[in-house]
C-alpha cells in the first residue's frame, strides 16, 4: 500500500459528526434538539460499563454471538485460489447482522425512557430485527417499508406482524427504502416526545453513522480474534456487500489501520453500471445531501435523487454511509460492484457447494469473491461477510428462475 | 435593491397589520401557470412570496407539498427555471419580497457560490433551507449573509430557551415559527400554544415572527396574527392547485383563479 494520508482511519467522526467532508447533521430544526440529546445519551452509555455488559449479555444469549468464522472449504477448492472464510452473521437470531445494531439501539432507547420505536426497512431484515427486540422488551414498534418492498419481501412483512409490529407502507416517491426513510423521518418530526428512531444502517445524521458502526463492529472484532485463533495471523482481505454499508463497516472498521489488510466493499450494479438501473452510489454517484448527511448519492444533474435498482431489496438505496464515502476518497477501501446476474450465480453456487442459502445481499459480496479469489495465492486469507440468510429471498429467486412455488 | 423583507414588515407595522406570507411550489403545475400564479399573488393579498424549490425527497413536507414538488419536476422544473421564474416575476414587481424555500441538495449540486450569485441577480431576498440547522451555518447561511440575502430560520415547538439563541444567532429577515410538531399540512395549529410560544420566542429575538404549518382559513389566520407578525399559508394553496387540475395533471382555466381567490379570502382574515 502507498503511504496513508492520515495517521489513523479509525478516529472519525469529529465533534460535528464529519468524516472528512462527509456526514454532518442536515436535519430539520424540529429534530435537532433530539439528535443532540441522542448524541449525549449515546456518549454516556458508551462510557458506562453496565451498558456494555447488558449489551454483551443479550448478544450472547439472545442473538447467539459470537457467530462462527467458517472455512468454506469446497468453495475454496472450486475457485482454486485464496482460502475463503465466511463470517457467519446469517446464523444470528432473525437471520442477519441487523440485530447487532438493533440490540444496541433498543437498549439505548430503554435507557432514554423512550417507549415508541420507529424504523425503516428495505429487505425487511432490519424491520424484523427491530420488531423482535421491541417484542422482547414490550415496546411499541412501527416499521416503514416501501410499498414495492412489501410486495417483494412478503415473508418478512408477515414476520414483523407476528412479532406485534405495525408495518406502514411508504407510498411516496419510488416506494422503496429511501422513501421508507423519508416516512420514518416524517413520523419522528411529528412524534418527537416519546419516539426513538432506530436507523438500520450507518447513514442518517450524526451520531447514527458512528453509533451503528460501533454496534456492528462486533463483527470485525470477533473476526480478528477468530482468525488469530485459526490461522495465527490477520486476514489478507475482507469483502462485504454494501447497501447503506453497516455490515461492511462492522467488518471493516476494526481492520482499517492494518495496512496489510485489503478491504473491498461491493455495491449493487443491478442490470449494469452502463444502465440507469443500479444502486452503486460510489461507483455511479457523487457527493450530495440526503437523509441528514453528506455522502455519495445517485442523482440527476439538478440534484434530484434517482431510484436505486437491485435484485436485492436491501441494497437498492441511492446513498451510502458517509464513512464509506470518506474511506473511498482516502483510498483505504476499494469499492467495486456486482450485477444482479452475478449475484444470482453466486447465490446458487453457495447453495450447492456449501449448503448455505445466502441472502441476495451477501451474494453480491460472494460474486466478487468468485472474481478475485482465483487470482490470489493459496495462502491468501479472505473473509467474506455472510451477513444474512436467504430464506426471505427464495420467492424472488424462484420467480427469476421461472419456478412456481 | 435589498432589505425588501425588512421594509415590508416595517411598512405593515405602520399600517397596524400582520403580513400574509404565501407558499407555492415553483413550476407547479408547469412553468407558465406557475408564473401567472405568482404574478397575481400580491394583488390577491400576499405580502411576501415563498417559492418552493422542488425536491424529490422533502423530508419535512406532508402529502400536499410532496405532490406539488413531484408535479413540478414531472413538468420539467429545474433550479435554473426556478431562478428564471423569480427573475420574470421581479421584472414586474420591484417591491414584494421573494423567499426561496426548499432542501439543500439541489442548491449544493447547483453550486453554492453560483446559486447565491444567480439568486441575487434574479431578485431573491431570502432563503429557507429546511435541512440546514445552525450547526451547518458554514454551508450556506454565512455565505448568503455576506451577499445580503436573508437566511430565515425555522423555529419549532422543540426550540426551547436553551436552543433559541443558537437558532436565532445568524437568522435575519424574519423567523418562521412552525406551529405544530410534524410535517406541513397535516395538523391544525393549537392557537393557545402558538401564542405562548411566540411570546416566549420574542424574548430571544427582535425579528418579526411569522407562523405557519397547517393554516387553511381566514379564521385561523386572523387568530394567529393576534400574536404573530405574519402568517404563512402553503399546503392549502398547493392543494388548491392540485384540486384544479385535469386527471392527467394539466392546468385548467380554474387553476390560477383557485389560488388567487383562496389568497384573497385568507388575506381578509389578516386585514380585518
Ligand atoms: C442481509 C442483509 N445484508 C445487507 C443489507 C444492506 O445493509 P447494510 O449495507 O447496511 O449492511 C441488508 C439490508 O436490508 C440485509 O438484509
Amino acid at each position: 500500500m502507498t503511504k496513508p494520508l492520515v495517521n489513523s482511519f479509525r478516529t472519525g467522526p469529529d465533534e460535528k459528526g464529519l468524516f472528512g467532508i462527509y456526514g454532518g447533521r442536515f436535519v430539520a430544526e424540529t429534530l435537532m434538539p433530539l439528535i443532540l440529546e441522542l448524541e449525549q445519551a449515546y456518549k454516556d452509555a458508551k462510557a458506562d460499563p453496565s451498558f456494555q455488559a447488558e449489551l454483551d449479555s443479550f448478544l450472547e444469549h439472545y442473538v447467539g454471538r459470537p457467530s462462527p468464522l467458517y472455512f468454506a472449504e469446497r468453495l475454496t477448492e472450486h475457485l482454486g485460489g485464496a482460502k475463503i472464510y465466511f463470517k457467519r452473521d446469517e446464523l444470528n437470531h432473525t437471520g442477519a447482522h441487523k440485530i447487532n445494531n438493533v440490540m444496541g439501539q433498543i437498549l439505548l432507547a430503554r435507557r432514554m425512557g423512550k417507549k415508541r420505536i420507529i424504523a425503516e426497512t428495505g429487505a425487511g431484515q432490519h424491520g424484523v430485527a427491530t420488531a423482535t427486540a421491541c417484542a422482547r422488551f414490550g415496546l411499541e414498534c412501527i416499521v416503514y417499508m416501501g410499498e414495492v418492498d412489501i410486495e417483494r419481501q412478503k415473508p418478512n412483512v408477515f414476520r414483523m406482524k407476528l412479532l406485534g409490529a405495525e408495518v406502514v407502507p411508504a407510498l411516496s416517491g419510488s416506494r422503496t427504502l429511501k422513501d421508507a426513510l423519508n416516512e420514518a423521518l416524517r413520523d419522528w418530526v411529528a412524534n418527537v416526545e416519546d419516539t426513538f428512531y432506530c436507523i438500520g444502517t450507518v447513514a442518517g445524521p450524526h451520531p447514527y453513522p458512528e453509533m451503528v458502526r460501533d454496534f456492528q463492529s462486533i463483527i470485525g472484532v470477533e473476526t480478528r480474534r477468530q482468525m488469530q485463533a485459526r490461522e495465527g495471523r490477520l486476514p489478507d482481505s475482507l469483502v462485504a456487500a454494501i447497501g447503506g454499508g453497516s455490515n461492511a463497516m462492522g467488518l471493516f472498521h476494526p481492520f482499517l489501520d492494518d495496512a496489510s489488510v485489503e478491504i473491498i466493499g461491493v455495491e449493487a450494479a443491478g442490470l449494469g453500471l452502463r444502465t440507469k438501473k443500479h444502486a452503486a452510489s460510489i461507483t455511479g454517484g457523487r457527493p450530495g445531501i440526503l437523509h441528514g448527511n453528506r455522502t455519495y448519492l445517485l442523482m440527476d444533474d439538478d440534484g434530484q435523487i434517482t431510484e436505486g435498482h437491485s435484485i436485492s431489496a436491501g441494497l437498492d438505496y441511492p446513498g451510502i454511509g458517509p464513512e464509506h464515502s470518506w474511506l473511498h476518497d482516502m483510498k483505504r477501501v476499494e469499492y467495486v460492484s456486482a450485477t444482479d446476474k452475478e449475484a444470482l450465480e453466486a447465490f446458487q453456487l453457495c447453495c450447492k457447494l456449501e449448503g448455505i442459502i445466502p441472502a441476495l445481499e451477501p451474494s453480491h459480496a460472494l460474486a466478487h469473491v468468485m472474481k478475485i479469489a482465483p487470482t490470489k495465492p493459496k495462502d491468501h486469507l479472505m473473509v467474506m461477510n455472510m451477513c444474512g440468510r436467504g430464506d426471505k429471498d427464495i420467492f424472488t429467486v424462484a420467480d427469476i428462475l421461472g419456478v412456481t412455488l | 435593491m435589498s432589505g425588501r423583507i425588512e421594509k415590508c414588515f416595517a411598512g405593515l407595522k405602520e399600517q397596524g397589520r400582520a403580513a400574509l406570507v404565501t407558499f407555492v411550489t415553483a413550476g407547479d403545475p408547469d412553468y407558465e401557470t406557475s408564473l401567472k400564479i405568482i404574478q397575481g399573488l400580491p394583488k390577491a393579498g400576499a405580502d411576501i412570496i415563498e417559492f418552493g424549490m422542488p425536491f424529490t425527497d422533502p423530508m419535512a413536507d406532508g402529502p400536499a407539498i410532496q405532490a406539488a414538488g413531484l408535479r413540478a419536476l414531472r413538468a420539467g422544473q429545474t433550479m435554473k427555471k426556478t431562478l428564471k421564474l423569480v427573475k420574470a416575476f421581479r421584472a414586474g414587481d420591484k417591491e414584494t419580497p421573494v423567499v426561496l424555500m426548499g432542501y439543500y441538495n439541489p442548491i449544493y449540486v447547483y453550486g453554492v457560490e453560483k446559486f447565491l450569485t444567480d439568486a441575487k441577480v434574479a431578485g431573491v431576498d431570502g432563503l429557507i433551507v429546511v435541512d440546514l440547522p445552525p450547526e451547518e451555518d458554514d454551508e450556506l447561511c454565512l455565505p448568503a449573509m455576506k451577499m445580503d440575502i436573508n437566511f430565515i430560520r425555522l423555529a419549532t415547538p422543540t426550540t426551547d430557551d436553551n436552543r433559541a439563541p443558537v437558532v436565532f444567532k445568524n437568522t435575519s429577515g424574519f423567523v418562521y415559527y412552525v406551529s405544530v410538531l410534524g410535517i406541513t399540512g397535516t395538523k391544525a395549529p393549537d392557537l393557545k400554544s402558538v401564542q405562548k410560544n411566540v411570546n416566549r420566542l420574542r424574548r430571544h429575538t427582535k425579528l418579526p415572527i411569522a407562523v405557519g404549518f397547517g393554516v387553511k382559513s381566514a379564521e385561523q389566520a386572523r387568530a394567529i396574527t393576534r400574536s404573530a407578525d405574519g402568517v404563512v399559508v402553503g399546503s392549502a394553496l398547493v392543494s388548491a392547485v392540485g384540486n384544479s387540475l385535469t386527471k392527467a395533471g394539466k392546468p385548467t382555466s380554474k387553476t390560477v383563479k383557485a389560488v388567487h381567490s383562496l389568497v384573497s379570502e385568507i388575506a381578509s382574515g389578516v386585514r380585518s
